[in-house]
């Protein structure tokens, strides 16, 4: 009865109409990808992206120089080097991240005490030379200007958690 | 008017100009879009979304490949036969091309409507490994040799069991002419009473043009790219338009031999014949991306031993059987002509 069956099979194509009639079930489904420039899949609150300098809301840049993100850093990314301003407080005079160092592991922003340096949402900062991605002082705290109302949001949806 | 185009020589050759490129033209915008059409048939079976950027869904993106081709450096390699390796590409796209003179696209539209036009057929597509063979051979490397040699095995190994499979289509027939045999299924598509015929013929078409699964002389995951690993830019381009002619060419040929030409089924005549004649190719060629989509390369030893092994005696045990009934039951058809 099997050499029966397997014959039938072999001879019938049996498998190969099975497969032919699988491959033609997938060609009517729905696409699984998106039209990726201007379509994007959703990504996780908890997601470690484009780094960032968050600022108070009156403006007052949050990081005190304390250097724990340097210190944790295990890529040694980070550049630090601080000097009390003209009113006392303590404040970066130069904050560097190598971005071509880092490894996105985002111990620096859980090392931080006062949620000054985060991972924000972004992921597309690509660019044509390597100088441009040795991110400076400047270059982060403009990167939160511009990206605070998601980081909020997303430090918001991920603080049960932390 | 008339009477210069049908009873002068230069008449005949100007008609016959113009016929051909009636037929080439749409050929080839044909071929463009087969490429367009495997891309998106194979997204589709594997979940993307295929070309969809250049022009509404992507439908200038043949075009926008042929320009990319034609601005690259053709490069031909320091140890190359330089004559011949120029030469294979057009060999091989030249005969894709040629073997349409004797496809009826309607009742005696073909080009030349030649009573030994199967022949005909059958000895292109056998000329068409020599394109092949040049190009491994003049190519002097070892990839491209060994494409060739298997390119070269493999046709020889398919197109003995494709003879027979004709054969047995023509005893039903009585004729050569692709016209008659078309005539001939007005009655019954010959899929019907030749149904294992017709899938021995279809996959030895797979193996004869070269597709997937029976890919091996291209087999990039094992030879690079097999015959045309050192062709760049037109001379490539010319490779790739060729398999693809030769896909719509065994297409038509499937449909000739065994779906009706361009009779409509159950006798239906609400579309013109030519419609229907691209639909049944179109349909063919469908089958061909389904089966590239579903099936994985065979090993080369299964390739021989299915050509030779299983196919050879099947076809071959069939023609018999033809042959038999046909004169068991005295329906040996007799054409007058």
């Amino acid at each position: 009865m099997a050499f029966l069956d397997r014959t039938a099979r072999t001879l019938l194509l049996g498998e190969l109409v099975e497969g032919l009639a699988l491959t033609l079930r997938y060609f009517f489904r729905p696409k699984a990808t998106i039209n990726y420039p201007y379509e994007k899949g959703p990504i996780s609150p908890r997601f470690k992206g484009e780094h960032a300098l968050r600022r108070y809301p009156n403006g007052e840049e949050r990081c005190i120089a304390c250097k724990l993100c340097e210190a944790i850093c295990p890529a040694q990314a980070i550049t630090i080097e601080a000097e009390p301003r003209a009113d006392g407080s303590r404040r970066t005079t130069r904050y560097d991240i190598d971005m071509t160092k880092c490894i996105y592991c985002d111990l620096c922003e859980e090392a931080c005490p006062v949620d000054a340096i985060v991972q924000g949402p972004n992921f597309e900062f690509a660019t044509e030379t390597r100088e441009e991605l040795m991110y400076d002082k400047a270059k982060l705290l403009s990167n939160g200007d511009r990206w605070e109302t998601e980081i909020a949001r997303r430090l918001e949806l991920d603080a049960p958690y932390r | 008017m008339a009477d210069f185009f049908l009873h002068t020589i230069v008449g005949l050759i100007i008609l016959t100009f113009l016929k051909a490129l009636a037929l080439i033209v749409p050929l080839l915008i044909l071929v463009a879009y087969l490429t367009y059409a495997e891309r998106k048939v194979l997204a589709a079976v594997q979940l993307r979304k295929g070309p969809n950027v250049v022009g509404w869904f992507g439908l200038l993106q043949p075009f926008a490949d042929a320009l990319k081709m034609i601005f690259k450096e053709t490069i031909i390699p320091a140890g190359a036969n330089r004559v011949l390796f120029v030469l294979a590409p057009m060999i091989t796209f030249g005969l894709a091309i040629l073997a349409w003179a004797v496809i009826p696209v309607n009742d005696g539209w073909g080009i030349a409507d030649i009573n030994v036009g199967i022949l005909y057929l059958f000895a292109i597509s056998s000329l068409g490994v020599y394109g092949i063979i040049i190009a491994g051979w003049a190519s002097n490397s070892k990839y491209a040799f060994l494409g060739a040699l298997r390119s070269a095995a493999q046709m020889v190994s398919y197109e003995v069991s494709m003879g027979f499979v004709m054969v047995s289509v023509l005893l039903c027939v009585g004729s050569l002419n692709l016209n008659d045999i078309v005539l001939a299924q007005r009655n019954i598509w010959f899929f019907i009473p030749l149904f294992p015929m017709f899938i021995v013929f279809f996959v030895s078409t797979l193996a004869e043009t070269n597709r997937s699964p029976f890919d091996l002389p291209e087999g990039e995951s094992e030879i690079v790219a097999g015959f045309f690993v050192e062709y760049s830019a037109m001379a490539f381009a010319l490779f790739y338009l060729g398999e693809y002619a030769n896909m719509i060419l065994m297409s038509a040929l499937t449909t000739i031999l065994f779906l009706g030409g361009w009779l409509g089924p159950f006798g239906w005549t609400w579309l013109p014949g030519p419609i229907w004649f691209i639909l049944k190719i179109l349909f063919c060629l469908f089958v061909f991306l389904w089966v590239r989509a579903t099936f994985p390369r065979y090993r080369y030893d299964q390739l021989m031993r299915l050509g030779w092994k299983v196919f050879l005696p099947a076809s071959l045990g069939w023609l018999v059987l033809t042959a038999g009934v046909l004169l068991a039951t005295g329906w040996v058809p007799h054409v007058s002509s």
